[in-house]
C-alpha cells in the first residue's frame, strides 16, 4: 500500500507549499505597501506625506473626508501656507493655514499662529495652555495638493472598526480560497 | 478567468487608474494659464495706535483694497482665498506677517472687487517697534484647485508707514 501512502503524502504537500507560496505572496504585497510609504516619507520629508482632513474647520477648501498631500522643506514658515501641526497633549495633527509668522533675525526661529479658515477665531484656544505661538518643532508639514473623498475609505474604517475587521476577513478569505 | 469576481476586479483597477490619470492632467493643465491679476490697498485711516497694557503695539485701521483676479479662475479651481498682510522688520525680527484680512473667493464673478474694510485681525507687535514703522501690504493668493496641486503667490505693494505718535 505504499503508493496509497505517496499520493496522501503528495497532497498533503501540495497544499503546504500552495500555503506557502500564498503566504509569500501575501507577505511581498504587505512590505511593498510599507516600502513605498517609508519612500514617500523619504521624498516627501515628513512623517506623514498623506493626512485625511477630519474636520470643516477648512470648509469649503477642504471637506471632511479629503485628502491632502504633504511635504516639509527647509523653506522658512510664511503667511498663508497651509500647514500640519501637532500640539501637545492632542494626538490627532491640524491642518490651518498661517495668519501671523514673526521671524527672528539672529537665529532664524519663528513664531506662528494658525487660524482655520472656517473658524471664527484663531487657534490659541487649540494649542497648549499658555501657549500663544506655535514652532517649527511643532510643525511636521505643508499642504502642496489636494484629492477629494478619497479619505472617506480612511475615516469610516476608523469610526466603525467593525468594518475594517470585515474588509481584513474577506479579503483573509480571498488569499486562502483563490486558486493561483 | 471569466468569473464576476476577476471582470470586477479589472474594472475597479481600471475605473480608479483612469480616475487618477483625469485627476493628474486637470492639474497638470493649470500650468498653462495665463494669470495676470493686479490689485491696489490704500490706507483709508488709522483709527487706533496704542500700546496695550503689557507693552506690545496695536493698531486698528481702515483698508481700501481694489483687486481683479478673474484670471487666477481655471476650470479646476474650486476657490481662491486671498489674505492682506503687513509685512515689516523690526530690530529683534527680520521678518514680520501679520494678516490683516482674508477672504475666500468661490467664483470668478466674485473675484474682481473693490471694499473698504477695517483690519479683520488684529495688528500686534512683537514689542513697541510701530511708531513711524514703514511696511508693504502684500495681497496673497492660494488657488485651491479641485483636484491636485495647489499653488500660491503675492503681489507686494511697498510705501506705507504708521505715524510717528500713538493715538
Amino acid at each position: 500500500m505504499g503508493w496509497i501512502g505517496e499520493t496522501v503524502d503528495s497532497i498533503k504537500s501540495i497544499k503546504i507549499r500552495q500555503l506557502l507560496t500564498q503566504a509569500v505572496t501575501l507577505g511581498m504585497i504587505v512590505t511593498s505597501a510599507l516600502i513605498i510609504w517609508k519612500a514617500l516619507m523619504c521624498v516627501t520629508g515628513t512623517e506623514s506625506p498623506v493626512v485625511v482632513v477630519l474636520s470643516g474647520s477648512m470648509e469649503p477648501g477642504f471637506q471632511r473626508g479629503d485628502i491632502l498631500f504633504l511635504t516639509m522643506t527647509k523653506e522658512p514658515i510664511r503667511t498663508g501656507e497651509i500647514v500640519v501641526f501637532s500640539v501637545n497633549g492632542r494626538d490627532i495633527p491640524i491642518v490651518h493655514r498661517a495668519i501671523k509668522v514673526h521671524e527672528r533675525g539672529n537665529t532664524g526661529e519663528v513664531d506662528v499662529l494658525t487660524k482655520g479658515d472656517n473658524n471664527e477665531v484663531d487657534d490659541i484656544g487649540l494649542y497648549e495652555e499658555g501657549q500663544i505661538w506655535l514652532h517649527r518643532h511643532h510643525i511636521m508639514g505643508r499642504a502642496v495638493g489636494f484629492l477629494p473623498y478619497v479619505g472617506w475609505v480612511t475615516i469610516i474604517m476608523t469610526e466603525k472598526p467593525i468594518i475594517k475587521y470585515i474588509l481584513i476577513g474577506v479579503l483573509g478569505l480571498l488569499v486562502i480560497t483563490s486558486k493561483d | 478567468m471569466h468569473s464576476f469576481g476577476y471582470r470586477a476586479n479589472a474594472l475597479l483597477t481600471f475605473a480608479v487608474t483612469a480616475l487618477a490619470f483625469v485627476c493628474a492632467i486637470s492639474s497638470f493643465s493649470d500650468k498653462f494659464s495665463n494669470q495676470n491679476p493686479s490689485v491696489e490697498i490704500q490706507i483709508l485711516n488709522i483709527n487706533r495706535f496704542k500700546k496695550q497694557s503689557h507693552g506690545n503695539d496695536e493698531v486698528s485701521l481702515t483698508l481700501d483694497i481694489n483687486a481683479d483676479l478673474q484670471s487666477l479662475f481655471t476650470w479646476n479651481t474650486k476657490q481662491v482665498f486671498v489674505f492682506v498682510a503687513a509685512e515689516y522688520e523690526t530690530p529683534k525680527n527680520s521678518l514680520n506677517q501679520v494678516s490683516l484680512w482674508d477672504a475666500i473667493i468661490p467664483a470668478k464673478e466674485h473675484a474682481k472687487f473693490r471694499i473698504q474694510v477695517s483690519n479683520k485681525y488684529r495688528f500686534i507687535d512683537q514689542g513697541q517697534n510701530l511708531r513711524g514703522k514703514e511696511f508693504n501690504l502684500t495681497l496673497h493668493w492660494h488657488v485651491m484647485p479641485k483636484t491636485g496641486k495647489m499653488f500660491a503667490d503675492k503681489i507686494v505693494t511697498s510705501g506705507y508707514s504708521l505715524p510717528d505718535a500713538y493715538r
